[in-house]
């Protein structure tokens, strides 16, 4: 795509690139939708949404506060808790329920308890868990 | 409820203006009628009355914990200030030319707009009915200029609509209004509005209508001088030998309902973005300085606290340096005021008591993105005639803000390229700063194709990767359940920050909150 393409150049040429330069994301499907998330893959929908907070390589982040880690987090030892943690939210964390329907809620779920470096593939989440839990 | 002179009940008649005209209109209308005021800003607090020698922590150095801290030196307290960050302001901030941003995650952008350029990655505007940040402004000498919020000559845009062409904001309000007022006219002529109004109301509005809308004798509004004089001319008017205009053609009201258009013409009627709006003078964060410079000497820098625990006596919170490796300082002191955002409050050690750690735990922060796009000219003056306010589009971007200062002027200027909140804003947050930057020249390609030509730079902001507030602004859940007990001293310690507002995210509902914590606190040491 045209446009895309002079904006990248010039980018590159205006931002240099530094030490903690984030990683480039395909963004393939994105801002489709004004009030949902429209991915279908559980990697996708992390990529577009969680990796804000939890990072792209699912490490989390500390400032003021902090963001968990995902990896490496019993807390998904279990589907039941991220399903209820993405519906409705935690603490800082907004509730996404509203964005993602049950199918993605379940998709990405799945991907955390099996990404970055997890092996929680038991009992996945199924949309039917999720649609449980509303 | 009582019927006025005019025999309509005052519930009836909000409710008609409610429904022809949209909420903010409503809400215009209660406050003449006196049931909705401006601000709760009363004037300078005037705090009579020994402290006792009383000693007050203050948990953050943004325009809650700097207005605490002004007050309470004031009246004679002890003060000392905790700020996670090197430089005081919290949300109220500015990036500008040479400055370093690094987000949570470690990710970095060099910010390389010209000398002087700068774009506010939070508050930007201050509405003229925020008594108490106007006043703080005056009494600091934050120099202030208009904010255009409204620009009749910017866009409103959607990609469904006129073949995705933007529109002039004055041709879709002036032929909403007139193909609105057209219908109700001939509705209110016709005697139809008989159940609702008095005759003599209903002549009275024909002719209110007719002047609003700009119909004719025939209750039309229609293509000829009368609505190009509002929505704009096809050959302007000029002098001399050509000098006579020509119209430019109406869009018939049901083109401008089906293009969605009419939703995007009425920001300017809420009561916090009617016109005059304001802005300091070289970016929002003047007003922060304006208050770092009263109480900067009180504001401890770097500190991240850990843990807050209120004691029989008293209030003891622990901090670490923000970077680095360094020892636990112990702070304690008679009261703390707490503006430390929730959501990241949520996460420090507290002994607060069960019911203020679980509203604390319970307010999610908003997600917002900002971009702001450096370009090598002020195209937009020099091609399109927009002299700030602010163009919007359904494009993810959402809006356009073209700067309110340096008109005319040569070199680079900087616009507010992407104002996101939503789901498009997860998007936003979830890329890299680059990427934020072009994805806000993509879209905005669509309104401005000089954008192609004349980039120059850009930073773009998510707010969820903020490290010192973690997102936009508090969300209550339930804020009729648990915002007085929010209010309430839990222990030695007050709560305030816009959250602990009705003002969310405004500069205003911090003050205010804080203004309010600091009364209710002196009225307790003062008591007893």
């Amino acid at each position: 795509m045209k446009i895309k393409a002079i904006a990248t150049l010039l980018c590159a040429a205006a931002l240099p690139a530094t030490a903690d330069e984030a990683p480039r994301v395909d963004t393939t499907g994105w801002f489709e939708n004004p009030s949902k998330l429209d991915q279908v893959e559980g990697e996708d929908i992390y990529n577009a949404i969680c990796a804000a907070c939890h990072m792209p390589n699912g490490k989390g982040a500390v400032g003021a506060g902090m963001y968990p880690a995902l990896a490496g987090n019993e807390n998904l030892l279990g589907a039941d808790y991220p399903i209820y943690v993405i519906v409705n939210g935690l603490r800082g964390m907004p509730a996404l329920g509203g964005q993602l329907d049950d199918e993605q809620v379940a998709a990405v779920v799945n991907y955390i308890r099996t990404g970055f470096g997890n092996e929680w593939s038991e009992d996945p989440a199924t949309a039917e868990t999720v649609a449980a839990s509303r | 409820m009582l019927p006025n002179e005019a025999g309509i009940s005052r519930r009836a008649l909000l409710s008609m203006i409610g429904t022809a005209a949209g909420s903010a209109v409503m809400y215009g209308a209660m406050s003449k009628m006196g049931l909705a005021q401006e601000s709760t800003w009363t004037g300078r607090l005037d705090l009579q009355g020994d402290p006792k020698g009383a000693s007050v922590l203050i948990l953050g150095a943004g325009l809650a914990g700097m207005t605490a801290a002004f007050e309470l030196r004031n009246a004679g307290y002890t003060v000392k200030v905790l700020e996670y960050r090197k430089k005081a302001g919290g949300r109220c901030w500015t990036l500008r030319s040479g400055d370093t941003y690094t987000e949570l995650g470690g990710f970095t952008q060099q910010v390389d707009f010209a000398e002087g350029n700068y774009i506010n990655p939070g508050p930007w505007r201050i509405p003229s009915d925020h008594f108490a940040v106007l006043d703080y402004c005056k009494r600091f000498g934050v120099e202030l200029e208009p904010f255009q919020q409204v620009n009749y000559n910017a866009y409103v845009h959607d990609t469904n609509a006129f073949d995705g062409k933007p529109q002039r904001f004055k041709e879709i309000d002036a032929d909403f209004r007139g193909g609105v007022s057209e219908l109700l006219a001939k509705v209110a002529d016709q005697g139809m509005l008989d159940q609702m109004v008095t005759e003599e109301d209903a002549e009275i509005l024909v002719s209110a209508l007719k002047g609003w809308g700009v119909l004719d004798d025939d209750l039309e509004y229609v293509t000829g001088e009368a609505s190009s004089s509002h929505r704009g001319w096809k050959v302007p008017e000029g002098g001399g030998t050509t000098g006579k205009p020509v119209p430019s053609e109406i869009t018939p009201l049901s083109v401008i309902l089906q293009s969605g258009l009419w939703s995007k013409i009425s920001g300017g009627h809420h009561l916090h973005m009617q016109t005059t709006m304001f802005q300091p003078k070289g970016g929002m964060d003047m007003v922060a300085r304006g208050f770092e410079g009263e109480v900067g000497d009180l504001i401890t820098y770097g500190a991240k606290v850990t843990r807050i625990e209120n004691t029989e006596t008293g209030v003891r919170a622990t901090w670490i340096p923000s970077e680095g490796e360094g020892e636990e300082t112990v702070e304690e002191a008679d009261y703390c005021i707490c503006t430390i955002p929730f959501s990241v409050l949520g996460q420090i050690e507290t002994n607060f008591s069960s019911r203020m750690t679980g509203i604390i735990q319970n307010m999610p922060y908003y997600s917002a993105t900002k971009v702001g796009l450096e370009f090598k000219r002020r195209f937009w003056e020099e091609d399109e005639h927009i002299y700030g306010g602010i163009s919007y589009t359904n494009l993810p971007i959402s809006q356009i803000s073209y700067p309110s200062t340096g008109y005319f002027s040569d070199g680079p200027g900087v616009l507010l390229g992407a104002y996101v909140w939503g789901a498009y804003s997860y998007q936003f947050n979830a890329l890299p700063g680059e990427q934020r930057v072009e994805k806000a020249l993509e879209y905005g390609a669509q309104i401005h194709p000089q954008y192609h030509d004349e980039f120059k730079t850009g930073v773009g902001v998510g707010w969820h990767r903020v490290p010192w507030s973690l997102g936009c602004f508090g969300q209550w859940k339930d804020r009729d359940a648990d915002y007085m007990d929010a209010c309430q001293m839990d222990g030695r310690t007050l709560m305030a920050g816009e959250h602990i507002s009705y003002l969310p995210a405004w500069m205003e509902g911090a003050i205010l909150s804080s203004i309010d914590a600091v009364k209710r606190l002196h009225e307790t040491v003062t008591a007893t």
